[in-house]
């Protein structure tokens, strides 16, 4: 018999309202989707700082900040890492967009998001692209050793950036 | 899975017959670390397949990771004007370690090349633009790191030693060996 893998959450569907977040960006800052209202919001949900897979998804992010920001979207890494890991990590890699750490209750983000591992209590590597009226655009959970890359979210920024084109 | 949405064309630097029964794409950076073991993996994979196998190489480097791989990039394309992209291309993954610009030229040189005009299109970043469109192009296709190998179309999410990439290539049919 193969083992059992855990199986995989499904995404938010698309349309449904992202569920409201206020997570440390630093110790002394915080952020909510609230702040970001008005903006498309990229969350990339992952599992840990400094582990082999998530530094190349973000190293990916972080290249393509300025084309993510050309459709004016907000870009925030998630995990349950604490700020200081956080602040850590992103020096190291210098990553150009904040993490947050959705530290404490642990995990308590993730799990509204549908992007909670509970067999090792860490995020699954889950992207999601939220509108500017705070609606679900687009989400996605990836297999944790799978590097989702960036054309999803780049695909639904552009169809956000069309859609506000028509209306 | 995902594909690749632009398949093998004229602009791209081809290595081996364009009717190659299998054909291999790889997203590249010619500073990545992983990239210059997956340059001596390809090397083997095309000492097996020979002319069944066609590679394709495009640029994908990331630039905040590594700040020498843009202009790495450069030279490769810039050498490409010139007709020998696949020596330059050799040479900076064999010295991967020493990619500052007056290995760059000295590289030229070795080839012949014209180093003043080399050294233009390096100054000019003419072919940064050709460079860009690769990457958003590799970004829109599902690269998500490098290398990123697309053995026949599909994006391979495995190993990226020979073995794997021939596995890949020929499903285990067992067209070599």
């Amino acid at each position: 018999m193969p083992p059992v893998m855990p199986s995989l959450s499904l995404p938010l569907p698309s349309g449904t309202r992202a569920p409201a977040f206020q997570l440390a960006a630093t110790p002394e800052q915080s952020v909510s989707l609230a702040d970001c209202a008005g903006s498309p919001v990229v969350l990339v949900f992952y599992p840990a700082d400094f582990s082999p897979v998530c530094s190349d998804e973000l190293a990916l992010f972080n290249e393509l900040l300025p084309e993510l920001q050309r459709h004016g979207a907000r870009v925030f890494g998630v995990s349950v890492d604490s700020v200081w890991s956080h602040l850590a990590f992103a020096r190291e890699r210098k990553l150009r967009f904040p993490l947050l750490a959705d530290f404490h209750p642990k995990g308590e983000v993730s799990r509204r998001y549908h992007a909670w591992r509970e067999s090792e209590g860490v995020c699954e590597r889950a992207l999601y692209v939220v509108d500017g009226d705070g609606r679900i655009a687009w989400g996605q959970v990836s297999p944790p050793e799978v590097n989702p890359g960036v054309d999803g979210v780049l695909a639904a920024l552009e169809s956000l950036s069309t859609r506000e084109v028509r209306s | 899975m995902s594909r690749l949405r632009r398949p093998p064309g004229p602009d791209d630097h081809f290595e081996g017959p364009r009717d190659a029964p299998v054909i291999l794409v790889e997203y590249g950076d010619y500073q990545c670390p992983y990239c210059g073991q997956a340059y001596w993996e390809v090397k083997r994979l095309q000492q097996t397949l020979g002319a069944r196998l066609g590679f394709v190489f495009r640029n994908f480097p990331l630039t905040q990771a590594h700040p020498l791989a843009l202009q790495a990039a450069e030279a490769a394309e810039a050498a490409a004007a010139q007709g020998r992209f696949w020596p330059m291309h050799d040479l900076l993954y064999e010295h991967q370690d020493r990619l500052e610009l007056p290995m760059l030229l000295s590289h030229a040189e070795a080839l012949e090349l014209d180093v003043d005009r080399f050294r233009e299109d390096l100054d000019s970043h003419r072919f940064e633009e050709r460079i860009r469109r690769d990457f958003m192009d590799g970004a829109r296709t599902g690269v998500n790191g490098t290398p990123t190998f697309f053995p026949n179309g599909h994006r391979h999410d495995g190993p990226f030693n020979a073995d794997a990439l021939l596995e890949a290539l020929t499903g285990g049919a067992g067209l070599t060996r």
